[in-house]
């Protein structure tokens, strides 16, 4: 069999195995949560007898192993139940709820990803090119800055610029400044495109608009992860450099681009890719901070709001979505550095 | 009054609804003797001041969660309580700026001399978004949604008195209840009590067909809801607004910042920090108004040491209210002094002497309980009130100049209620208020409610509670209720810190009339009473 099928085949048994574990810890960790959904739902105003009422409806007062198991049979044939927001006459699946959430974080992740991956990528090739000159220190300097930062600040950072663009000429501290100093910070502040700091999308939004409206947390998303894709790319290429068949191209005569784009970035790969799956399944699983400071109606809200009203399927579900996110992407970043490695291809 | 004069008069009701263009009116005001100057002054004022027809309002509430429907059991938070029940239905009453009980889908409200008895008279040619007329048979079938063993309405309390409702002819429905209470129509008024179509006898919520001045759009549930204008709706000339949208914004800097750069009209919940920041925008206007809402700290009076009024009594002098209310809430709250009626609600006293800062007073009567020092452990969480771990790491420090222990305990935020209210002897919480002290007093200190949250019976004041419910004779009544006042401030187990203000801001492009006070976002009911300023 071809190596790489086998591994797939491989993987995907283990994958299955590991989010089998997945499930049995989700639910034993939700069963372990303190309060329930009646209570969380019903607030000061819950009495014994609506509780009970509740409880009844959405069949949590049968016992966990039993509950354990009728949700893993529903998975097993695709159905991820119903919310206990539901009502009788008025069932609203897991798979309503959060398809349309799913379907807004994958727009945010790839249109981050679209941006992040070429721009860290290029980066860091002419960081290696050009390394210890200026333009690798200046690069650096600023990508680490915008990395140490937590997002949620740069995301503040970023509203408060869309803000101040048009107030800034009127704060008492722009007056305080000289003239000619106010009026040309404030024509740079117009420079800026008057980003929506509100990324409240629908299902009805137009393409463009959708887009235009999750530009600034994509913005705080690409400032955020391309420090660790573009270092990652360029020390990758740097160990490459190092090595005697680059000695060899360089004595034929190659430009230094031609080197490091035919010889050494093909076999800097591997570490690459497994960065870049890193930091695109941190797009999917770990933008709730982004997606609540610009109300962008994401997955990780969602999950957020569902433990807090202790709404358990769909808390469920999300947490699987993640494992399996995680398993799938690590997956592909296997295979695509067995791809790109003739000795993992060729094993012996 | 001339002829002239009294069709300016006319047109100057008719600017309001957009019906008198500037030059029209100008005119008539030459007619009357007015210079063009003048006239189109008292144009641009009248137009300013009266409620205007059309435009679009964008309201960002400070709630909202995927969990949310549009079904009136729930309704948990201003989200659903303001755009499901404020602006797309109604109750049989509503609560006016004034804090009284006025008629809303009914027409008028009559009792029986021991007040058990209440009938209402629905207004007719009233009716549903689908265009059918709403009859008794709908009331009737949407107040029994909230009752009987299997509900799971947060009203089921409130309609815990009531043993029988019924329909007498299309527009007349009586209600019966266990004993007197002269205050039922202002239960009516409740935000879970609106009226839905009944179908086959029982209470149709899923459609959304209600009575409102608006009709639902699109819901997304935590996202947004946004509604049409009803042009049915029964009162006349309402709403003003052709649509608005409901958004959840729960996170307090976005709020702040949506409402900055114009993506929303209006914010429920304004940060207080941030405040004077947001006020020195032109085009922004803080609005700041006293409800029925407040902070309090129940001692549990059945458990040591709390079971001594003593131990009580000392503690209410050995809080500093004064400097919570400016220090915690920044100056946008209303001292408390352990009376839990709001001073704007009917019957209010303010008992005395008003409960403050006394080291002296808080030792003294610490002495009369036999104890030299006293150490007692305060649950709280930022659950309970923003602001809770901060305000008792305050009592802490005035309670220790009075030989006071107080060891603050940080609860865990999640399942606060389930888990620390109503289970530690002493801890934080809140009541969002009710409209009448029998409400209020009734849900959370009569012996046996079960949100009695200090778990104090005083026997006085349960008969007198019963007793004030049922007396019809204003002046009686007004006594019943000081008394009652005087005994929760003297002997009960809640320290009421503060009543909290409503807070928020809205650009100046939104006008409104007086404020309720009763729930926020003006009585819940924002979206029928506000309009475009310069549309």
């Amino acid at each position: 069999m071809n190596p790489v099928v086998r591994t797939v085949l491989q993987r995907l048994g283990l994958g299955l195995i590991t989010l089998f574990i997945v499930t049995i810890i989700i639910f034993s960790a939700i069963a372990m949560l303190p309060g329930d959904f009646a209570k969380a739902m019903l607030g000061q105003s819950a009495t014994p007898e609506t509780v009970a009422a509740f409880q009844r409806e959405i069949g949590i007062d049968r016992p966990p192993v039993e509950r354990y198991f009728a949700w893993v049979g529903q998975i097993v044939q695709g159905d991820f139940g119903s919310s206990f927001a539901s009502r009788t006459g008025y069932r609203r699946t897991v798979a309503e709820i959060i398809a349309p959430r799913l379907y807004n974080t994958m727009f945010l992740a790839v249109m981050t990803a679209l941006i992040a991956v070429p721009l860290a990528l290029g980066l860091g090739i002419l960081a290696a090119l050009y390394r210890n000159s200026w333009f690798d220190r200046v690069v650096n300097t600023v990508t680490l800055t915008t990395i140490s930062f937590p997002e949620f600040f740069v995301a503040y950072m970023l509203a408060y610029l869309i803000i101040s663009r048009d107030t800034f000429i009127g704060t008492e501290f722009a007056q305080s400044l000289p003239e000619w100093l106010a009026a040309s910070i404030n024509w740079v502040l117009n420079l800026v495109p008057k980003f929506p700091t509100l990324a409240n999308i629908s299902d009805r939004t137009p393409f463009w608009e959708h887009v235009w409206r999750a530009a600034l947390p994509s913005i705080t998303l690409t400032l955020v992860i391309v420090a660790h894709m573009m270092r990652m790319t360029r020390v990758a290429i740097i160990n490459m450099l190092a090595s005697p068949y680059i000695d060899m191209a360089r004595l034929k005569g190659m430009s230094p681009m031609a080197i490091v784009l035919r010889h050494a970035l093909p076999n800097a790969w591997a570490p690459i890719v497994t960065v870049i799956a890193f930091n695109l399944a941190y797009l999917i699983v770990g933008v709730v901070v982004v997606e609540v400071v610009f109300v962008y109606p994401g997955i990780g809200q969602l999950m957020v709001d569902a433990v807090k009203s202790r709404d358990v399927p769909v808390v469920q579900a999300c947490a699987l979505i993640f494992a399996a996110t995680y398993i799938l992407l690590n997956l592909t970043a296997d295979i695509i550095s067995i791809a790109t490695n003739p000795r993992l291809l060729h094993p012996r | 009054m001339s002829e002239s004069e009294y069709k300016l008069r006319l047109a100057q009701n008719l600017i309001g609804r957009g019906k008198v263009s500037r030059r029209d009116f100008i005119h008539l005001g030459l007619a009357a003797g007015l210079t063009v100057a003048a006239a189109d002054m008292l144009f641009v004022s009248v137009a300013r001041a009266a409620p205007k027809q059309g435009g679009f309002a964008k309201l960002g509430m400070a709630h909202g969660a995927t969990t949310d429907s549009i079904d009136p059991a729930g309704y948990p938070d201003t989200f659903t309580q303001t755009a499901f029940s404020g602006a797309m239905s109604n109750s049989l009453t509503e609560v006016d700026a004034k804090g009284s009980i006025q008629p809303d889908l009914a027409e008028t409200f009559e009792t029986s001399d021991d007040a058990t008895t209440w009938v209402f008279k629905l207004r007719k040619g009233a009716t549903f978004h689908n265009g059918k007329t709403i009859t008794a048979d709908d009331v009737v079938a949407s107040m029994q949604y909230h009752m009987g063993a299997d509900t799971k309405s947060a009203a089921k309390s409130l309609l815990e008195s009531v043993t029988n409702i019924k329909a007498d002819g299309p527009e007349t429905i009586v209600f019966t209840l266990n004993s007197g209470n002269a205050d039922f129509p202002y239960i009516m008024s409740d935000y879970h009590l609106v009226v839905m179509p009944a179908k086959d006898g029982k209470a149709d919520w899923e459609s959304g067909v209600r009575t409102g001045a608006f009709v639902l759009e699109n819901f997304q549930p935590g996202v947004s809801a946004k509604l049409k204008r009803n042009p049915n709706y029964f009162k006349n000339g309402k709403p003003y607004l052709d649509e608005v949208e409901f958004i959840a914004i729960t996170d307090l800097a976005a709020r702040m910042a949506a409402l900055s750069t114009g993506e929303v009209d209006y914010i429920g919940r304004a940060d207080l920090k941030t405040l004077g920041m947001l006020k020195r925008k032109p085009n922004i206007e803080i609005l700041e108004v006293t409800g029925y809402g407040h902070y309090t700290l129940p001692m549990n009076v059945t458990v040591a040491p709390f079971d001594n009024p003593d131990v009580r009594m000392a503690l209410k002098w050995a809080i500093d209210r004064e400097e919570i209310a400016q220090k915690i809430f920044l100056g946008h709250a209303t001292v408390g002094n352990d009376n839990p009626i709001a001073p704007a609600i009917k019957f209010a006293i303010n008992p005395e002497p008003q409960h403050k800062f006394d080291p002296e007073k808080a030792r003294f009567h610490l002495k009369k309980a036999g104890m030299e020092n006293l150490k007692v452990d305060l649950s709280v969480a930022d659950a309970a009130f923003a602001g809770a771990v901060d305000a008792a790491a305050l009592i802490r420090e005035t309670a220790a100049q009075c030989g006071i222990d107080v060891n603050v305990v940080r609860e865990a935020e999640d399942a606060y209620w389930d888990n620390v209210w109503l289970k530690k002897p002493w801890c934080a919480s809140y009541w969002s208020g009710r409209a009448t002290a029998d409400w209020m007093f009734t849900q959370a200190y009569s012996a046996d409610s079960s949100w009695n949250e200090t778990f104090w019976k005083n026997a006085r004041f349960n008969e007198l509670l019963i007793q004030a419910r049922a007396e019809t004779d204003e002046a009686k009544r007004s006594a019943m209720y000081a008394e009652m006042q005087q005994l929760t401030h003297d002997d009960g187990g809640a320290i009421v810190l503060v009543f909290n203000n409503f807070v928020s801001a809205k650009s100046k492009k939104l006008a409104h009339g007086e404020l309720a006070p009763n729930w926020e976002n003006d009585g819940l009911k924002m979206a029928e009473r506000w309009w475009v300023a310069n549309a």
